[in-house]
């Protein structure tokens, strides 16, 4: 992946985890890190303010949607489903996943839909950056697409992470299924034709 | 294909007319290391009084309840940013609340103001925006924009705001820009335009003579964007006061009639799903069944082309307030140009130009002060103060900034207010040789738009003058 300011193998060890025991959360770690402030100062030699370090780690819940990060370290495309019989717009499924349905509420089905991406998927708008943000890991330029599946009426963010992108390009799913890190990146995409044996470290086909 | 009810589409009526009774602005910029935010607001307000010739204390005296729009607050790790700002304009006991709608929060601000005023429950309200993007580096600034987006489907990938944005610009681009350079040159030319004006506002941070080669030679950030294509970063405050009718009157004897709607859609593009295209009053039925012909790939609606909620929240607005063709009943506009290319789809969702077209409405010279291909004045000029490309982007406070503009054309006092050789001089600024009036002469009725991110928040401001005012459809 990228050259990042990571932190050193012996700090992310020290880095807060969680566990949740009788659905109560169990963090253990250290959670943030504290650096003193610093004076800002002009040319003068003026006070203007101060630096506010601040370091901290998020825990967060996937509730409902749990299911679909787990099914990516799994190699798994996993849609959810309207099967509502009143709903106005049954029979709908989202990509992303969406726990209820937007129009009735009704708790979603679970769908595979790891071969419809794996067979028919394509490109319907994309954008390329060299742009980042604090935090990322995606190596520069970012070549975002927008995935199209057919039957799905929605489309999917992602990136491609091999060859170019192109509006109506054929792509494929790749997944982190080695050492996966349970968040949407633990998806990407490659041209539908692109080698096995050159995808990035830790992914495969599924 | 996802329809609306009757009930979502009622058009809004309110209990009592409500006006604009003054408006006023910080100076905008990139960075303000000498200055805290309250400093900025306070300017903002003393602005406001001034121009209706009041002390900010005889001023407050009439505010009943305030409206603070603050977007990111987690940038000034500061929670409660609002309460902070309310204490030190000294206007307690009075009831307060913060407002957040992404990029649509100056907009958003004045809808509350304007619903509790058109209620009677204040007789007059502030609208007060400002924000504040200059407290952390760049990278880790990009990264608190992306916290707007799906913090587990999207702001993982890239952190990086503009990316989940640019994938629509590069749809419209090839779909109805049809990648001609042609389409390329008139998105330079929004560019110039908005540059080109902010030369003549003093609280402008990005005035800019330029060229459209300048734009075209421009760094790209995310083709077909340019870097000189998007609008700025800002730290700025801006505010507005909204009164019934009796107040306002005892206010000033010119305030502006004042009515604000607004509108949604996915927070995340990818969950846009096919729909009809609304039509607006000047629509007809069957308008737009060839357009996935004439522009292939342009038959999904919205799709990644088109802001829904910005065509609701005009679709509610021109019906409450009866404007039949937004050409013909405004005579200025003031849009939401985060991007040139977002700009254009602007023109189409607000019913400036049909889907498919809005490029023509810069071409033909309509957007323009004066029209460069007659020398005449434009049809309907945009973004005189020079936009978020030119003036400004401080989140909270641009809707209003946009509003309080429009006020100052219908009031006729646009020259006054941006030529003010006192003001060049307390902002810092050397006031340009050519500066150059752009009043628009015998303004009645003008617009404003707010806009947040993909689109997922949207309002329309509608001022117009008290004797200018269009027969409403409420």
């Amino acid at each position: 992946m990228g050259e990042y300011n990571f932190a050193s193998k012996e700090e992310d060890e020290k880095r807060g985890k969680v566990r949740v025991v009788n659905n109560r959360y169990k963090p253990s770690g250290i959670f943030h890190y504290i650096s003193a402030n610093t004076p800002i100062k002009n040319e003068e030699g003026k006070l203007m303010g101060v630096t506010n370090p601040r370091d901290m780690t998020y825990i967060h819940s996937y509730g409902g949607e749990g299911v679909f990060f787990e099914g990516l370290g799994k190699g798994k495309l996993l849609a959810s489903k309207c099967e509502n019989p009143d709903c106005e717009e049954t029979g709908s499924i989202f990509m992303p996943f969406r726990i209820h349905c937007p129009d009735c509420l009704r708790k979603n089905t679970v769908v595979d839909i790891t071969d419809r991406a794996k067979d028919n998927a394509t490109v319907h708008s994309f954008m390329i950056t060299e742009r980042t943000g604090a935090f990322n890991t995606l190596p520069t330029p970012i070549k975002f697409v927008n995935v199209e599946f057919e039957g799905v009426c929605t489309i999917l963010m992602g990136a491609l992470i091999r060859g170019e992108p192109a509006i109506g390009l054929k792509v494929r799913p790749i997944f982190k299924t080695n050492n996966p890190e349970y968040i949407i990146t633990d998806i990407l995409w490659v041209p539908a034709d692109w080698p096995e044996s050159d995808l990035p470290e830790d992914y495969t086909s599924g | 294909m996802i329809t609306f009810s009757d009930r979502q589409l009622k058009i809004p009526k309110m209990q009592q007319p409500v006006y604009l009774v003054t408006g006023g602005m910080s100076q905008f910029a990139r960075a303000f290391p000498n200055k805290r935010t309250e400093e900025l607001c306070i300017d903002a307000l003393t602005e406001a009084a001034e121009f209706i010739n009041m002390t900010p204390a005889q001023l407050k005296k009439y505010i009943h309840t305030c409206y603070y729009g603050h977007f990111a607050d987690h940038f000034g790790d500061q929670l409660l940013g609002e309460a902070v700002i309310h204490d030190r304009l000294g206007l307690d006991p009075l009831g307060n609340i913060g407002i957040k709608t992404g990029g649509a929060t100056g907009g958003s601000t004045l809808w509350e103001a304007y619903k509790t005023v058109a209620s009677g429950y204040s007789d007059c309200a502030l609208a007060m925006g400002w924000e504040r993007m200059d407290e952390v580096p760049t990278d880790e600034g990009n990264n608190l924009i992306s916290c707007a987006a799906d913090k587990d489907w999207e702001t993982p990938m890239g952190h990086i705001y503009t990316g989940y944005y640019a994938v629509m610009a590069q749809k419209y681009w090839q779909v109805f820009g049809k990648e001609e350079d042609s389409f390329r040159k008139t998105l330079a030319e929004i560019a110039v335009k908005n540059r080109g004006y902010a030369r003549m506002n003093p609280h402008a941070q990005g005035p800019k003579k330029i060229t459209v080669d300048d734009v075209l030679n421009s760094p790209v950030v995310a083709y077909p964007l340019l870097a000189l294509d998007c609008c700025l970063m800002s730290v700025g405050a801006a505010c507005g006061i909204l009164a019934d009718e009796k107040t306002a009157y005892e206010m000033t004897d010119n305030p502006l009639q004042i009515d604000v709607t607004a509108a949604s859609h996915t927070l995340r593009v990818a969950d846009r799903r096919n729909m009809e295209i609304p039509l607006l009053p000047n629509e007809r039925p069957g308008q737009y069944d060839d357009l996935g012909q004439r522009f292939p790939g342009g038959d999904r609606y919205p799709g990644f082309t088109g802001f829904l909620a910005a065509r609701m929240a005009v679709y509610y607005a021109y019906n409450m307030c009866g404007i039949k063709d937004p050409t013909d009943d405004l005579d200025l506009v003031e849009l939401h140009d985060a991007f040139t290319i977002s700009d254009i789809q602007t023109y189409e969702d607000i019913g400036i130009r049909p889907y498919g077209e809005g490029r023509t409405y810069v071409e033909s010279g309509d957007c323009y002060h004066t029209n460069p291909h007659t020398g005449e004045p434009g049809k309907l000029p945009s973004n005189i103060c020079g936009g978020l490309i030119g003036c400004m982007h401080a989140v909270g406070a641009t809707g209003i900034m946009q509003v309080v503009e429009v006020g100052q054309h219908i009031w006729n006092r646009w020259g006054e207010m941006h030529g003010d050789e006192a003001k060049w001089e307390r902002f810092g600024k050397q006031k340009p040789d050519d500066w150059t009036n752009l009043q628009v002469e015998g303004a009645k009725r003008g617009l404003a738009i707010s806009h947040a991110g993909v689109g997922s928040h949207v309002t329309c401001t509608i001022v117009q003058h008290p004797k200018h005012v269009l027969e409403r459809g409420d």
